[in-house]
């Protein structure tokens, strides 16, 4: 890999998204066309000039369906990212990519998710849901190694790896609440988010456990809700309605997965997917961590937080912890400000795409927990899956 | 209700055994603990794959081992979980490293949630759950 390769060349240029809630009772299709079509709006370009798609492969909302909604834009370009959450930031990598090859110019990245409670259970179900609520009785795939167990969704195999940290490293839950308090706090700000309550480190310590040591406010919300982001070449970008959000260098690396648990400590975790990302992003954007000026993590449970301090070289191994401790991670004082729209944990669970929209507006200067003179946002997918990260600049 | 219990008569997701899987599970219904061991390197490997990750040997054999490990990590579910398994909650889901070097997920039988502890040393023991299928478990040492 060239050291500099997709550094500079692409901007995010447009944003959209739908309301979110626990409840909104639309299809996916539909949230996405509205999100998708917002985003263009924002960047006042026609959805018909669309020539590229990065989406994950989960994404029900696939290229036919897009061309059909949108009136056939001549694609040219159309990926998709593997293992979920983890390609939060892999996406945006994606579409880099392809501008900076000239193999598109307007490439579109977009996520929508039925997951509140209406749209998994009752009528709605069919839209959306949770995998492991529709598992096969007879299991020929990897998961015939822990569902027989009893180990049936990713908050389990989580609150496994997250128990390993604390073994290791003493880990504490008020270290946990601190995550999730803080996030709350941005998310009261946020008028778009949909857990606006309160929340103390005792609020924290008093919600239910639901998979040691994860408890209930451990955990990223389910919601209804689409996001679009759209990206077009650096050169372009500067003449668009919006102020860019370029991207200065991004970085993906296959590794272990949360899921394959009986080989996720094959590895050494400095030689895992998330800290062979950092290395790559930093030496891309010839800056250290302590220059970012907000970070977004993929915050789908608090120890993956603290994980992801470490793993993306915030933190030395081992002092994640103590370093969300006191707020660390709140604005407008943290050490390290992160999620100002309260993340998955209090915004919505858009797979990650909430986040890196909030990213864009960082940069912007229009966020409602605003960073001042905001000028880098680092933006990263799940940390213990095949990962990616990214980071923009203003 | 123990955990033997509710494996026993609910309709709990089974192995569907596959070509690189099936060894694992014809060992498992004798009884004995055997996992893929590279005849060139003689590392151990577990989920089965067609080749040695350290060698890239494709030559093996299923090898007993002996069955004993310690929990390297451990989860206490308390719910929400498939149906199949909420008269077994609270339970627990055990990563057990096994003397060879093999990270193995299963459970620990009859074992309060509160008195597993990392390092505990552990014993597979042998479940049957359909004519097909046995569950390799662990018991407390």
């Amino acid at each position: 890999m060239s050291a500099r390769a997709i550094r500079d060349r692409a901007a995010i240029v447009g944003i959209g998204q739908t309301a979110f809630s626990k409840s909104l009772g639309r299809s996916e299709y539909d949230m996405a066309l509205e999100a998708i079509v917002a985003a263009c709006d924002d960047a006042g370009i026609s959805p018909r000039d669309l020539d590229g798609t990065v989406r994950y492969d989960m994404e029900t909302t696939d290229e036919e369906n897009l061309l059909a909604a949108l009136g056939n834009p001549c694609l040219r370009w159309f990926a998709s990212s593997a293992w979920g959450g983890g390609g939060a930031a892999s996406v945006i990598v994606l579409a880099a990519t392809a501008i900076a090859a000239g193999m598109a110019s307007t490439v579109l990245v977009y996520r929508s998710r039925a997951r509140g409670k209406a749209s998994v259970y009752g009528a709605g179900a069919h839209q959306g849901g949770r995998y492991w609520e529709r598992l096969a009785t007879a299991l020929p795939g990897l998961n015939q190694w822990h569902v027989p167990h009893g180990l049936v969704s990713a908050f389990q195999e989580m609150a496994m790896i997250a128990m390993r940290h604390r073994i290791e490293y003493g880990t504490t839950d008020d270290q946990y609440a601190e995550v999730a308090v803080a996030f709350r706090r941005h998310a009261q700000r946020n008028p778009n988010a949909v857990m606006r309550a309160p929340m103390t480190i005792a609020d924290h310590h008093a919600s239910r456990m639901i998979s040691d040591p994860l408890r209930l406010f451990d955990c990223c919300i389910e919601t209804d809700g689409a996001v679009a982001l759209l990206l077009t070449s650096a050169e372009r970008a500067r003449h668009l309605r919006q102020r860019p959000a370029y991207v200065r260098a991004g970085a993906m690396a296959a590794g272990g997965h949360h899921i394959r648990l009986s080989s996720f400590y094959d590895r050494d975790r400095a030689d895992d997917g998330a800290p062979r990302v950092g290395r790559q992003l930093w030496a891309m954007a010839e800056i250290a961590p302590s220059d970012v000026d907000v970070a977004f993590f993929y915050d789908f449970f608090t120890p993956l937080v603290i994980m992801a301090l470490e793993d993306y070289g915030f933190a030395p191994r081992g002092e994640g912890g103590p370093f969300v401790e006191g707020g660390g991670l709140a604005w407008p004082d943290g050490r390290l400000v992160a999620n100002t729209n309260g993340g998955q944990l209090s915004e919505a669970f858009i797979h990650g795409f909430n986040n890196t929209v909030e990213a864009v507006r960082q940069i912007r200067g229009t966020s409602t927990s605003q960073v001042q003179d905001c000028e880098l946002a680092f933006v990263a997918g799940g940390n213990t899956d095949p990962t990616g990260a990214v980071i923009l600049r203003r | 209700m123990t955990l033997r219990d509710a494996i026993l008569t609910r309709d709990v997701p089974l192995p569907q055994p596959t070509l690189d899987t099936a060894p694992f599970y014809e060992a498992a219904r004798r009884g004995e603990l055997r996992f893929q061991r590279c005849a060139a390197c003689g590392r151990f490997r577990h989920y089965p794959r067609p080749t040695c990750p350290a060698c890239l040997s494709r030559d093996h054999t299923w090898e007993r081992v002996s069955g004993r490990g310690r929990v390297f990590t451990w989860t206490i579910v308390r719910g929400p979980t498939l149906p199949a398994f909420e008269p077994a909650l609270p339970y627990n889901v055990v990563d057990v490293l096994l003397d060879e070097s093999i990270h193995f997920v299963s459970q620990i039988i009859d074992c309060p949630p509160d008195e597993i502890r990392h390092d505990m040393p552990v014993e597979a023991i042998f479940v049957p759950a359909s004519p097909e299928i046995t569950l390799v478990k662990f018991r407390r040492l």
